[in-house]
């Protein structure tokens, strides 16, 4: 009889190739497929070129140009300076290492993390490593998805595998049903706060449970997806079979043989039921609300019904010296009502909350709505394919309608290097992952929150509660 | 890539209060555009130490005597959260940061600094305190890696870390060159691995 395993550990064990050290604590892993950017692995390919170095098997890394690019309609140009660098040095490396790229005029360019699924490249039972802390996204189909730095892509390329060191487990078990307007953004938000931003740090998390099981392939990525922001460095959902149904027919999924293959195998892709988690959260469905951000930490969150809270309350010293930092550069005051905060700016896009599901969300809430005059408001979709699929839908016109900028794909305002920048002091309702300080523009002040959330405080120009609102 | 060896060194030692310093933070956007390694000195904690007219802020502990000296930094829980970006590990070195003590790290950046040789040192609560009454008196502290132990003016805190990373961060060798000479083991668990997996051989992420 087999000790049971947990899923994150089946995932390692597979990919095993020795032991670094006597305990088997760290070792060497063995990493199925990685995707690469324009802006984290220039400095990897010139180690590699300096050491005379070759990639390991070139056809499992995938190219992806996003961090940089601008998302203004007009694909004509790059937007001039050392972004083009960037790009230019990528098509350099790409070729002369004989990786497929996609460019900015590629039809499947998007950001890395909606392209890799959307395409039928992340299946479950991989290990995927790569140069973006938000490949834990990948852990929605069962894979081990996980960032690293430059350094380690180069070592990944040259090598295949990585110096990795073994996580504990957690367990993160949500009962029962969402309410409705609740999104699985506003759970992992709802996690994130209880846990802390190093709530999870050392840990793998699988998440389990009614609410999980019920979410979609999209939801289920937006949690694992934000996983990171409470220190996780792999977030797991055991694959079912609405991971099978979106798997199979994508275009580069396996088919026909190779598929049913891979299904059989795929079927053992769960904790053991004995297994043993180092730590279990527990969290009730039915008693989350639509979250909104109000500090500069995805940890400093609460439901739009309530108020800022007041550090002279918080016990403990450090999360009250940093909520009053926090504040202060948020320009906001203890007690305040989250619904009286007035925006400057309303941006739907990222790896977080850019895919279809969310732009139906959004969409839903602006049809027949106007963007409140002296908010400026962008959506960016996740991929070009979601772009199409969404004008396929008609929902192009209504954000336009709306009052919204309908753009390219790219990360764009989630992070600021290309040139949609939120100004000093400036506030963004922002359906993004990192309400850090300065992560949109020096100065900038975000609030994170669900699609549909930000695109009814676009129409409010003000934060709100969208179960006040609902669709038209 | 070899790195400078981390060894023992003596120096100030600066106390940022906060948890959860991200690499936001520790290097802006701004400073993310190059294709190489270089000129990030500038952009570590950049909006920390500069006002937006580029003058220095004199409430920023890096630009105060005598820690404009420190290669030494005590600060809170999560350091180093967030993004991947390995920039923010090469602007700290290239402002001349050697070590940084935490109550704990973001996991890539721990990582990063370890292919670097910054040393990240994970201490408790109570070292860490410690370690910031030192660091507030102005007093030097010598880090000595191979006996594992910051030696402060009246007292010794140990610090625990890994052997192979130890080993690595001694020496400031190139983990690339010592994993290749695997080169033959990693090939035959490719080879078995693939051969159990039909329908991932050969096919890497060109179209099935």
């Amino acid at each position: 009889m087999l000790a049971p395993k947990t899923l994150y550990d089946k995932l390692v064990d597979a990919h095993t190739v020795c032991n670094l050290d006597e305990a088997g604590q760290e070792i060497l892993l063995y990493v199925d497929r990685t995707v690469l950017n324009e802006y984290t692995s220039p400095q990897a390919f010139t180690g590699l070129r300096e050491a005379g170095r070759k990639a390991w098997r070139p056809e499992t890394a995938l190219g992806v140009v996003d961090h940089v690019n601008s998302t203004r309609p007009a694909r004509i140009t790059l937007i001039g300076g050392e972004q083009d660098i960037q790009s230019e040095y990528f098509a350099r490396n790409c070729r002369d290492f004989d990786i497929e790229l996609f460019d900015l005029f590629h039809r499947q360019q998007g950001i890395e993390h909606v392209v890799m699924p959307e395409l039928g490249l992340v299946l479950p039972g991989l290990v995927i490593a790569a140069g973006d802390s938000h490949t834990t996204t990948y852990g929605a189909f069962g894979s081990l998805g996980f960032g690293i730095g430059t350094s380690d892509i180069e070592h990944l390329l040259a090598t295949q595998t990585l110096v990795y060191r073994r996580l504990k487990n957690m367990l993160i078990r949500v009962e029962g049903d969402l309410p409705v307007g609740v999104t699985a953004k506003d759970l992992i938000m709802s996690v994130i706060r209880k846990i802390g931003a190093a709530g999870a740090s050392g840990f793998a998390v699988e998440f389990a449970g009614q609410a999980i099981d019920r979410l979609s392939m999209e939801g289920r990525m937006t949690m694992c997806n934000m996983a990171v922001e409470c220190g996780a460095r792999g977030a797991l959902v055991a694959p079912d079979q609405k991971t099978f149904d979106y798997i199979s027919g994508k275009p580069r999924a396996p088919s026909g043989e190779d598929l049913a293959a891979a299904l059989t195998a795929w079927t053992d892709l769960r904790s053991d039921p004995e297994a043993g988690f180092d730590e279990t959260v527990t969290l009730e469905a039915s008693a989350i609300e639509p979250m909104v951000s109000w500090g500069t930490s995805p940890d400093q969150a609460a439901p739009i019904s309530a108020r800022i809270p007041d550090p002279e309350r918080e016990t403990d010293p450090d999360r009250k010296r940093d909520a009053i930092r926090a504040l202060d550069y948020m320009g906001l005051e203890p007690g305040m009502d989250l619904r009286a905060i007035r925006i400057d700016h309303a941006f739907i896009g990222s790896c977080t909350n850019a895919r279809i599901e969310d732009l139906r969300a959004a969409a839903a809430i602006l049809k027949g709505r106007k963007v409140a005059s002296g908010v400026h408001a962008i959506i960016v979709p996740g991929s070009s394919e979601v772009r199409r699929m969404a004008e396929a839908e008609g929902l192009d016109r209504i954000f336009i309608q709306a009052g919204f900028e309908w753009r390219q794909s790219g990360c764009s305002m989630c992070l600021a290097m290309n040139d949609d920048v939120v100004a000093p002091g400036e506030r963004c309702a922002s359906s993004t992952n990192r309400n850090f300080e300065g992560r949109q523009g020096a100065g900038a002040r975000t609030h994170l929150m669900s699609p549909a959330m930000v695109a009814a405080a676009a129409v409010a120009g003000r934060l709100s509660d969208i179960r006040s609102l609902g669709s038209n | 890539m070899r790195f400078e060896p981390f060894v023992c060194e003596k120096a100030h030692i600066a106390a940022l209060p906060a948890a959860n310093i991200d690499t936001d933070v520790i290097m802006p956007k701004t400073f993310l555009k190059g294709i190489d390694r270089k000129g990030l000195d500038v952009g570590a904690f950049h909006h920390l130490r500069f006002a937006s007219d580029g003058v220095p802020r004199a409430d920023f502990v890096l630009n105060q005597a005598p820690w404009t000296q420190a290669k030494f930094l005590v600060t809170g829980e999560n350091f180093g959260c967030g993004s991947s970006r390995e920039h923010a590990v090469w602007g700290l070195l290239q402002l001349g940061i050697r070590a940084v003590v935490a109550q704990s790290f973001g996991g890539i950046f721990f990582d990063n600094c370890a292919r670097n040789g910054l040393l990240a040192i994970e201490s408790d609560e109570a070292d860490v305190e410690r370690l910031s009454r030192h660091a507030n008196a102005g007093k030097e502290i010598t880090i000595d890696l191979d006996s594992q132990s910051i030696i402060t003016p009246g007292e010794t805190i140990g610090f625990d870390i890994g052997e192979r990373r130890k080993f690595m961060l001694m020496n400031g060798l190139d983990a690339i060159g010592i994993t290749l000479k695997r080169r033959d083991e990693i090939a035959s668990f490719e080879n078995e691995y693939l051969g159990q997996r039909k329908w991932l051989a050969g096919k890497g992420v060109s179209a099935a």
